[in-house]
């Protein structure tokens, strides 16, 4: 029998605890293929970060490293200088990366830290039950935007991947999505070349994924699909926002 | 013999850890100790280590955490409002069972405070260095000799009971000058099967980690570390007692304010004055034990500290309140006296012969 299909040796069997329709359980496959098909899961080490991905440790077969909220690109900088072979990565959503975790963010593409990002930007805090992230949409309404969220009080979204691309520590910065199966094909090859990128000892690579999160959307797995489309796209557009390797082509 | 050389304390510090097989710091500026990272920006890159100024002190400390959970010898430093920002971290640390070094040379405060010497950060570190059920073991040498052989005992210390060491000095123990040694030790690093450094597929994957959602997990967790501590209290507690086999007086002061009062117990005695000192070396676990055996025969207990007074609840603690505890001290980053605390003495003294 020819094996046409088989989960990743990446990931472990511990069930995952997503939500149905959420769509971290897509990119923990990409990013779980990209480090097998790379064969460096023996020297990859993952930092999980504070919130619904916390449990990431679980599901990754790689050593793993649970981060303070926020922190997890100064934890990945402490491994990354520790272990000069390693392939280190953090996995992060919007909360933790873009508002509490600013700074370690912002300094460790400044630094060039040999590290890769996979940046889940699904506009909310899903963890806490649907409060307002730093990248929630102008006039969408959360638990802490009841109104829709007012850009004079609450500020505007920050789009990460066009902030880290003025940087000159940035070696790639890709947003992408994975909301129909051909951006997951190009998820998947963004993901692919930042580990490729850090194998290549080409410094700071950061993959911003645009998500769902439908439980706290209040919308279906497929509306919420079709809402991260309509919604999240025009304000986040999908592309590449630097790429030293494609520079260096030129 | 090793070579006997004068050097600064924040400098000796960093020194010693870098003869303790540390090749990993992680920093940011503040005074007074901003010495450690000067001398090892200059001193890491030339033994193959990583000096690294983070962009803040919560990133330094969690620079820390990667590190130590790779298994590498790792030491921070920094000074008291620094540390305050340290504590996300350094509570992590502990909930993740990693050993590290952390440095607080103690300015003044609360807030900013001031720059001058202080010691009012004892309660932080030995009660609460971080939320949950969390202690550091807490050393406080009043040496620069002192300092090195601590620093060579914590990295040891700590990876063996996988608890961090926090070195409880301040500004003037970190800029004072005085003739140093370091040991001629061979440098073993404990071996870590838990590190999260690459399984190379050749084990299980490991998970460095501080999160326990079960209570009963969580709770189990804290009663494993607190059987470790127990056995830091029985086996690792140090302090040393100074003419205290018949004194009616004991002061009891650690560090800087430990040579304050030395000489202060050295002039009383002199004048016939029959007074001791006890000097905690380590904070926590706090000597009790020797405290115990060093007052036998004492009437009144003083405290000394340059704050408004933390170590002396330690101290009326560990005796139950069986005896008068006195407390003198200054605050703000004013060093007590010699003369001020012979007065102390004096009237104690007097009063205690009534």
């Amino acid at each position: 029998m020819t094996t046409v299909y088989e989960k990743s040796k990446m990931l472990t069997d511990a069930p995952m605890s997503y939500c149905p329709g959420c769509t971290h359980g897509i990119i923990h496959k990409l990013v779980a293929e990209s480090i097998s098909e790379l064969g460096v899961e023996g020297r990859t080490v993952g930092v999980a970060p504070v919130g619904c991905s916390v449990m990431a440790y679980n599901f990754f077969a790689c050593d793993m490293v649970q981060a303070p909220h926020g922190r997890a690109p100064a934890v990945a900088t402490g491994l990354a200088r520790a272990l000069p072979e390693g392939v280190i990565f953090t996995y992060q959503g919007d909360g933790d990366l873009a508002a509490i975790g600013t700074a370690e963010t912002v300094h460790a593409a400044s630094r060039g830290e040999n590290i890769v990002i996979i940046f889940v930007n699904n506009a909310i805090y899903g963890m806490t039950g649907g409060q307002m992230a730093p990248t929630t949409l102008p006039g969408q309404v959360t638990q802490t935007s009841p109104y829709g969220r007012d850009v004079k009080t609450a500020g505007y979204p920050i789009r990460i991947c066009e902030m880290l691309a003025t940087l000159d520590g940035t070696a790639y910065a890709e947003r992408v999505s994975v909301n129909t199966v051909p951006n997951i094909r190009k998820a998947k090859k963004a993901i692919k070349k930042a580990f490729e990128n850090q194998i290549a000892g080409r410094g700071f690579s950061i993959v911003e994924v645009l998500s769902t999160c439908p439980t706290n959307w209040g919308l279906t797995p497929v509306e919420a699909l079709k809402w991260l489309e309509e919604n999240m796209t025009p304000y986040y557009p999908l592309g590449v926002y630097k790429d030293i390797t494609a520079e260096e082509g030129k | 013999m090793a070579e006997r050389i004068l050097m600064k304390g924040n400098e000796a510090i960093a020194e010693a850890a870098i003869r303790a097989g540390c090749r990993h710091f992680f920093g940011y500026p503040i005074t007074p100790q901003t010495e450690v990272s000067a001398y090892l920006a200059k001193r890491m890159p030339k033994v193959g280590g990583c000096f690294l100024q983070a962009e803040s002190e919560v990133a330094a400390i969690n620079m820390v955490l990667g590190a130590a959970a790779a298994g590498v010898r790792v030491m921070t430093s920094s000074s008291s409002p620094g540390i305050s920002l340290k504590s996300e971290g350094i509570s992590y640390i502990i909930g993740s069972d990693l050993p590290c070094v952390i440095l607080n040379i103690q300015r003044g405060g609360p807030g900013l405070g001031g720059i001058q010497p202080s010691q009012a950060d004892y309660n932080q570190a030995t009660k609460a260095p971080g939320h949950g059920d969390a202690h550091v073991m807490v050393f406080a040498p009043s040496t620069v000799q002192e300092m090195v052989t601590c620093i060579f005992d914590m990295f040891d210390l700590s990876e063996q009971y996988r608890v961090p060491a926090m070195l409880l000095g301040d500004g003037l123990l970190g800029q004072m000058m005085e003739p140093v040694e370091f040991p001629d030790v061979k440098v073993t690093p404990a071996e870590k099967p838990w590190a999260s450094n690459g399984h190379q597929n050749k084990r299980e994957h490991n998970v460095v980690n501080s999160l326990y959602l079960q209570p009963d997990q969580l709770e189990a967790k804290n009663i494993e570390r607190f059987e470790r501590y127990a056995q830091i209290q029985a086996n690792e507690t140090r302090a040393e007692a100074f003419e205290t086999e018949d004194c009616d007086v004991l002061v009891v002061a650690y560090g800087a304010s430990s040579r304050i009062a030395r000489s202060a117990v050295m002039n009383a005695r002199a004048q016939g004055l029959k007074v001791g000192l006890l000097r905690p070396i380590t904070l926590w676990p706090f000597p009790q034990k020797e405290l115990l055996e060093a007052s036998k025969t004492a009437k009144d207990i003083l405290v000394v500290e340059m704050s408004m007074g933390q170590m002396v609840d330690d101290v009326k603690l560990a005796l139950e309140c069986s005896k008068p505890v006195h407390f003198f001290g200054h605050t703000g980053g004013i060093i007590p006296t010699p003369a001020e605390v012979l007065e102390q003495l004096k009237t104690i003294a007097g009063g205690a012969a009534k």
